[in-house]
């Protein structure tokens, strides 16, 4: 729960900063009249879009859904039954593959911010087949686990092994329709336009999001986080 | 800050906010089926979620028929009345209250109170309806699955949830379980629209706290709602692999009625964890709409500014961060680690400042006032009364050594029927017969209303107040017949016999309100756009009921607070928030 | 106007149901009473709350009322009032708070020289365990459950030959000796729950969980089940029977011991094999 702990300090941090530079502390029965003119002084050049803000609010659900699974695993961890399986040495190529597939659509994000419309779709193109193929890559995984006759039934940390891949390989896939619907766009367009940048953009955060919390993942599993599953033990006992 | 130093003459700044391109639909599916109108959505899920009310209602039936003539209806038995439990719990909870507060009010006041022409994400807000659709009928479909719906009681906790000692194992469970993660997958679609909306689409001068408080509350919870449900989601799927690949997740080894089970190591208390981790925060995404629902009814008929705006806003926050560290004080005997006794105990006190805080503006909003006893204000009043009683007796159940002897009896289900169940449905008919003008363009009945009132508001307290008693006396919840037990006296019975007839009685009541909610529909007296004289932008649009698009050709403007009642020196006693200045308007 | 009058009747009625009720908590049997002074002083605190705050409105409601040519004031706030207010509330909920928490710290502590015993639930009755000569139970756990060893005792464990098993569902107490009730579940959620002792506590399959107190009033109680566990759950009942220390001893010396029963049964399946 500790992890819960960490992610809601963050959360509830930016929450009140961002509250009281909108003005939560502010009369309103005192200021009559437009406040539009000074309530935008303080603001960036451009407001951020319904997109951009809304892909931050799912990323916050999507961050409270994996510290809560991590959180899970750490607490049902703690059990004398627990015994994490071999990790398949295909997750290091995997791991790679999606590093690739972020870079990939960063490279895509400068190349939309030049108008450089080519290099958007090759880097775009990119970015989806390294994606699709760390999925098959996470198949694989499973495979070989299962031809181990590591099942998700006969220990709690080979069935968390499959949870934690298959709920991170759902987000990548709904990721991937999305980049796919843009990659469309980007086709059909005659050049970039600042529309498709945003969405190149968000489909860009989105997958360094999904790396962020594959990395930490796949510490969980090797157990490189277990000196912090122990800190975890120790705060609640 | 004013705006004195601003001169008005300057032309207004470009509008903050782009018009969106709205969706227009092109035939009748399209306008009234698959809508995406944010309008429409909300008359959808208000629909859905009062027709599974209207089966949960049902269910309380059967509950107190059993608790009070235990055997002799025939047609319930153990297992039906669990059956009757669980779905009570669950559809009241999650199904009713949580989807008409948010789905239903939230979609139709969001967009406008803040003064926008739809949700921003209008398609993903009609995907939202349709996935709590099904997931409704999901649920309601295990009632005709071999075995039933499941009785695992609505917190399924395991073991006993997915073992054979329960009703409902075979299917029910399973069908519960993938119903509450289709709803958390269409909420959460339905909530990113709720926040962003509020973040994003608020028209030129509606700052953050020029917004109505209705609007605070449908945000926090839908803040809230975001971060908790995904801790059900977790429960929910985990438990779901637990009872179909047989992991364990959260089963340990057991033996189930001489029979050995495969489970081995898995911790029932994590379950508990992650669902009150959902569980707690839950209570206040219901009831924060509540209170900001309140708190403009009683402003606008009371034709006074709420009290204390400022603290209301802050107490909302206070309450949202707090409520997510207090689901501990569900668990006090849960066999956790009772060193965590004093920390929930402290949070879940503390907690109850802000909510008095809340409850002593909204009293001090009657002081010096005008105070209309229309229908609306009414259930307002109602749900005071109920809310104080059933917060009190939080007190004595978050205080965790008081908790001990209270917890698992009736005591339990009379505080948090009051609080959670009673107060917020009172507020839910106070805001139908409040906005139902400007949903429908009619008035509803007054007369019919004031007699559903108080049948409602009278009768409910009959039932709950009582029923502590039962449960300082010792009597557990969750018998379906108490039998022979030495400290139960043969009073109790009678009390509980008492309390079903009052409860049937209030019940069937309700017919009183569907049958206005239907005649007014064609009969009402017309309404007019702005019935109650009220400040806010919701009444100002030019139509009524509004249009497609809400407001028109251009977007309103604001100027001002939506609290402006009875401000000295206007003309009239109330200020609409997009009413220009007056020439010389001084705050005071 | 009516809701004036209807919120006084509400306030009135209430207390006066409270003042007549005759369902009042059981005459404790435990060292808890504390348990039920905190309560009390929660009622005096909240009911006086709660009896200020509805009253106030009702006088709010009736000299407010609307009547032609009223105008309301113009107030938004007063921050003075409502610190005020904030600080009153926050001593009262101390005032519950402290006495509370102090009461909990000695809910957790059990007292060294309490006897220990231990509470099996299974769906849908309860069995018990005391310590033998040795004044130590033995290990336990669900694999070692079969026909003849329902409470799942290590059959290997020295400390647990000796451990009294009562499968009777009838549990006896000596008064006045601070007991730490072990609970264990070998199947789902089940809570130790009498009422008159004010203090219960879940047994959770897969750990053990505890709680104590001291029995001080000589007497039969009824022992149920206060966590649901399936259909059954109103049908799982136990007694509890508080007795002098000699009574206690004679109850004590009277009960089997897991060697003496597992020979029993083994002789038992002898003769129906030799019949």
């Amino acid at each position: 729960m500790s992890v819960m702990g960490l992610f809601f300090v963050f959360i509830a941090t930016v929450a009140v900063m961002w509250l009281v530079r909108q003005g939560v502390l502010e009369s309103p029965w005192l200021e009559e009249g437009e406040v539009a003119h000074y309530r935008r002084a303080g603001r960036a050049a451009e407001p951020p879009t319904a997109g951009r803000v809304g892909l931050a609010v799912f990323l916050a659900v999507a961050g409270c859904l994996f510290s809560l699974l991590a959180a899970a695993f750490f607490m049902r961890g703690d059990a004398p039954d627990w015994q994490m399986p071999p990790i398949p040495g295909v997750l290091w190529v995997n791991t790679f593959l999606l590093a690739a597939s972020s870079a990939a659509l960063q490279i895509a994000v400068f190349a939309a911010r030049r108008a450089d419309a080519e290099r958007v779709k090759t880097a775009l193109l990119v970015g989806a087949v390294t994606a699709a193929l760390f999925l098959i890559g996470q198949i694989w995984a499973w495979r070989e686990l299962l031809e181990l006759r590591f099942f998700a039934s006969s220990n709690a940390a080979n069935a968390f092994f499959y949870l934690l891949t298959g709920v991170h390989a759902l987000h990548l896939i709904g990721g991937l329709v999305a980049l796919a619907r843009t990659t469309d766009k980007v086709r059909g367009a005659e050049r970039v336009t600042k529309a498709l940048t945003t969405r190149v953009e968000l489909c860009a955060i989105y997958w360094h999001f999904l790396l962020f919390v594959w990395l930490l993942m796949f510490a969980m599993l090797i157990g490189w986080a277990d000196g912090f599953g122990a800190i975890c033990r120790r705060l609640l006992s | 800050m004013t705006d004195a130093s601003v001169p008005q003459n300057v032309a207004p700044p470009p509008a903050e906010v782009p018009d969106v391109d709205l969706y227009h639909a092109h035939s009748w599916i399209t306008k009234y089926v698959f809508s995406q109108d944010a309008k429409v959505i909300a008359i959808q899920y208000a629909g859905t979620a009062i027709t599974v009310g209207i089966l949960a209602l049902v269910l309380s039936w059967v509950i107190r028929l059993q608790l009070a003539f235990p055997g002799a209806i025939p047609f319930i038995d153990a297992n039906v009345y669990y059956q009757s439990v669980t779905m009570h719990g669950m559809i009241m909870v999650v199904y009713m209250l949580t989807a008409i507060f948010l789905g239903g009010f939230g979609n139709y006041l969001i967009p406008l109170m803040v003064g926008a022409r739809d949700m921003v994400f209008p398609y993903v807000n009609m995907l939202s309806y349709w996935v709590y659709l099904i997931a409704t009928l999901v649920l309601v479909s295990s009632y005709f699955f071999p075995g039933g719906p499941t009785g695992a009681g609505w917190t399924l906790y395991p073991p006993q949830s997915i073992l054979t000692g329960t009703p409902g194992h075979e299917y029910g469970i399973i069908l519960m379980l993938v119903s509450l993660i289709l709803f958390i997958v269409g909420f959460t679609m339905g909530g990113l629209n709720y926040v962003v909306t509020v973040l994003q689409a608020r028209t030129r001068g509606m700052t953050l706290m020029r917004m109505p408080l209705t609007v605070w509350g449908i945000f926090a919870a839908a803040v809230m709602a975001l971060l908790a449900f995904p801790g059900l989601f977790v429960a929910c799927l985990m438990l779901l692999l637990d009872r179909t690949l047989g992991t364990s997740f959260f089963m340990p080894s057991l033996v189930e009625l001489g029979e050995r089970k495969d489970y081995v190591g898995g911790s029932p208390i994590l379950f508990q964890h992650l669902f009150w981790f959902f569980g707690h925060p839950e209570v206040y995404i219901v009831a924060l709409p509540a209170f900001g629902i309140v708190s403009d009814l009683i402003s606008v008929h009371a034709r006074k500014n709420i009290f204390g705006y400022k603290m209301m806003v802050w107490a909302i926050i206070a309450i949202g961060v707090l409520s997510m560290v207090v689901w501990g004080h569900h668990m006090y005997i849960s066999g956790m680690d009772p060193w965590f006794g004093f920390f929930f105990a402290v949070t879940t006190l503390a907690i109850a400042v802000p909510t008095a805080l809340k409850v002593y503006n909204w009293v001090l909003t009657l002081w010096h006032a005008d105070i209309h006893f229309t229908t609306p204000m009414l259930f307002a009043l109602g749900f005071l009364v109920t809310f104080v009683n059933g917060g009190i007796t939080g007190l004595y159940l978050g205080n965790v050594i008081v908790d001990v002897p209270l917890s698992a009896t009736l005591f339990v289900v009379a505080h948090f029927h009051m609080v959670m169940g009673i107060a917020p449905v009172l507020v839910i008919f106070g805001a139908i017969y409040h906005w139902y003008p400007k949903i429908t363009g009619r008035m509803m009945d007054e007369r019919l209303g004031k007699i559903h009132f108080w049948i409602t508001f009278l009768g409910a307290y009959a039932i709950f107040f009582p029923m502590h008693y039962l449960g300082v006396l010792g009597m557990p919840r969750r018998f379906y017949e108490m039998g022979e037990t030495a400290f139960v006296p043969a009073s109790a019975a009678t009390l509980n016999i008492v309390i079903t007839v009052i409860a049937l009685a209030v019940g069937f009541a309700q017919s009183i309100f569907f049958y206005n909610l239907f005649k007014s529909l064609k009969y009402g007296a017309p309404a007019g756009g702005n019935p109650w004289r009220a400040a806010s932008l919701e009444w100002q649009t030019p139509e009524t009921p509004p249009g497609h698009g809400n407001w028109g050709q251009q977007l309103p403007v604001v100027y001002r607070w939506p609290y402006a009642y009875s401000v000295p020196g206007a003309p009239e006693d109330y200020l609409p928030q997009n009413a220009p200045p007056m020439r010389g308007e001084h705050s005071p | 106007m009516s809701i004036a009058i209807a919120m006084v009747l509400v306030v009135v009625g209430s207390i006066l149901f409270h003042v007549l009720s005759p369902w009042r908590a059981t005459p404790i049997a435990s060292n808890w009473g504390f348990i039920d002074d905190t309560m009390g002083l929660t009622f005096l605190v909240t009911g006086a709350g709660f009896v200020a705050v509805i009253l106030f409105m009702a006088y709010c409601l009736y000299r407010f009322r609307h009547v032609p040519g009223r105008r309301a004031a113009y107030e938004p706030e007063n921050q003075k009032l409502e610190a005020w207010l904030g600080i009153v509330t926050t001593i009262a909920v101390i005032i519950l708070l402290a006495p509370g928490l102090l009461v909990w710290g000695q809910f957790i502590t059990v007292p060294k020289d309490a006897m220990v015993i231990e509470a099996v639930g299974v769906q849908w009755s309860w069995s018990f365990r005391l310590p033998g000569a040795d004044n130590q139970l033995g290990s336990s756990d669900v694999r070692y459950i079969d026909t003849t060893n329902s409470m799942g005792l290590s059959p290997a464990d020295p400390k647990g030959q000796d451990d009294l098993l009562i499968a009777s569902s009838e549990l006896h107490l000596p008064i006045g000796k601070p007991v730490k009730v072990l609970l264990r579940s070998i199947d789902v959620l089940h809570d130790f729950y009498v009422p008159e002792i004010r203090a219960k506590m879940d047994l959770v399959p897969g750990v053990v969980t505890y709680f104590w107190f001291t029995p001080t009033k000589i007497g039969e109680y009824e022992i149920l089940c206060a966590a649901y566990c399936g259909t059954g759950h109103p049908q799982m009942r136990g007694k509890m029977v508080i007795e002098s220390e000699a009574d206690f001893e004679t109850w004590r010396t009277a009960q089997q011991t897991f060697e003496q029963s597992r020979k029993s049964d083994a002789s038992r399946d002898k003769r129906a094999s030799a019949q």
